[in-house]
């Protein structure tokens, strides 16, 4: 009985603003290590990996264009499961972490439209084309600059956490229409090669980069993140002291 | 443009934005501890603080 009753207080416990702050301090230098040792493996793969029959060396954009693109959408996912997180639980960290998330998707995004875009033009001949994967991922960098804008749009940061967080999950609605753009309608982009029913049709030369890479871009998006949440809490206890200090001078004044 | 130089663009770009999220981030951590150590300087206190001390 006292060990499920205390369960759900500890599992809170973690949640708790003071413990992240703890949490991160000590995980943040080992995750950031990790990640420059992975992406050092990864881009040292990479460039050792061979041409592409068709492609010639430009398919060493894929190396990052991939990552960039799966991460852009992680990124989203995260932040709709944050909103569920503010809207049904109210929870501090969930509001935190989907404003902090923000910017980072967005940065990501924008990455995977420009080396995509780099990648188009000599394999495609083309810098941009409005077909459903690159209109649906733009569409997505859009969200992801309301969103920002949004949560810092009001004073009140419980208020403007809601609204951010109901437009997060109107817009999550965005992200399957990403993942099967390819496979719904008639586009230059090509259709899945890595996760697909049937095994990945990229051969393991450059497959093995290409998932070294997405591991330690992931991995740096975690850091970032955790730094990015760190600030933001760290951010609110500045206004919230600012606001003492303020009250403090106030009733000086009345006193005098 | 050669295919040299698209890849070495895509690559170019990819750190120059990394890099500058991440100055970003380490910069607002600057600016964000500062002004805590600024505020605790001055005896200001949160209010679950004062709610820990006895």
């Amino acid at each position: 009985m006292t060990d499920t009753a205390a369960q759900p207080t500890r599992l809170l416990d973690l949640a708790n603003p003071t413990r992240f702050l703890s949490l991160a301090g000590t995980l943040l230098p080992w995750l950031a290590g990790l990640s420059a040792l992975v992406l050092a493996a990864g881009l040292y793969m990479s460039v050792n990996a061979p041409d592409d029959y068709q492609q010639g060396m430009t398919v060493k954009i894929m190396f990052i264009h991939v990552p960039f693109a799966w991460l852009s959408m992680m990124c989203y996912t995260l932040m709709a499961a944050s909103s569920v997180g503010t809207l049904v639980w109210r929870h501090p960290l969930a509001d935190v972490s989907a404003k902090a998330a923000a910017p980072i998707g967005a940065a990501f995004t924008a990455l995977a439209l420009i080396t995509g875009s780099l990648w188009g033009k000599p394999m495609w001949g083309t810098w941009w084309v409005w077909d459903a994967r690159l209109t649906s991922v733009f569409v997505l960098f859009l969200m992801y600059l309301g969103i920002i804008a949004l949560s810092r749009a009001l004073d009140d940061p419980a208020k403007s956490a809601r609204a951010a967080a109901v437009l997060t999950l109107v817009g999550f609605i965005n992200i399957p229409i990403i993942k099967f753009s390819v496979d719904w309608w008639n586009t230059l982009h090509q259709p899945a090669s890595v996760l697909r029913a049937g095994g990945s049709a990229i051969d393991p030369t450059l497959l093995r980069p290409l998932l070294v890479m997405a591991l330690g871009f992931t991995l740096l998006f975690f850091t970032l993140h955790m730094m990015a949440m760190r600030n933001e809490i760290w951010r609110r206890r500045v206004i919230a002291m600012r606001r003492m200090a303020a009250r403090r001078a106030d009733e000086k004044g009345e006193e005098a | 443009m050669n295919h040299l130089a698209f890849v070495l663009s895509s690559y170019g770009v990819s750190l120059v934005v990394l890099l500058g999220l991440v100055a970003w981030l380490l910069i607002d951590q600057r600016a964000q501890r500062t002004e805590l150590q600024r505020l605790e300087a001055q005896g200001i206190r949160r209010r679950s603080q004062k709610a820990q001390k006895p």
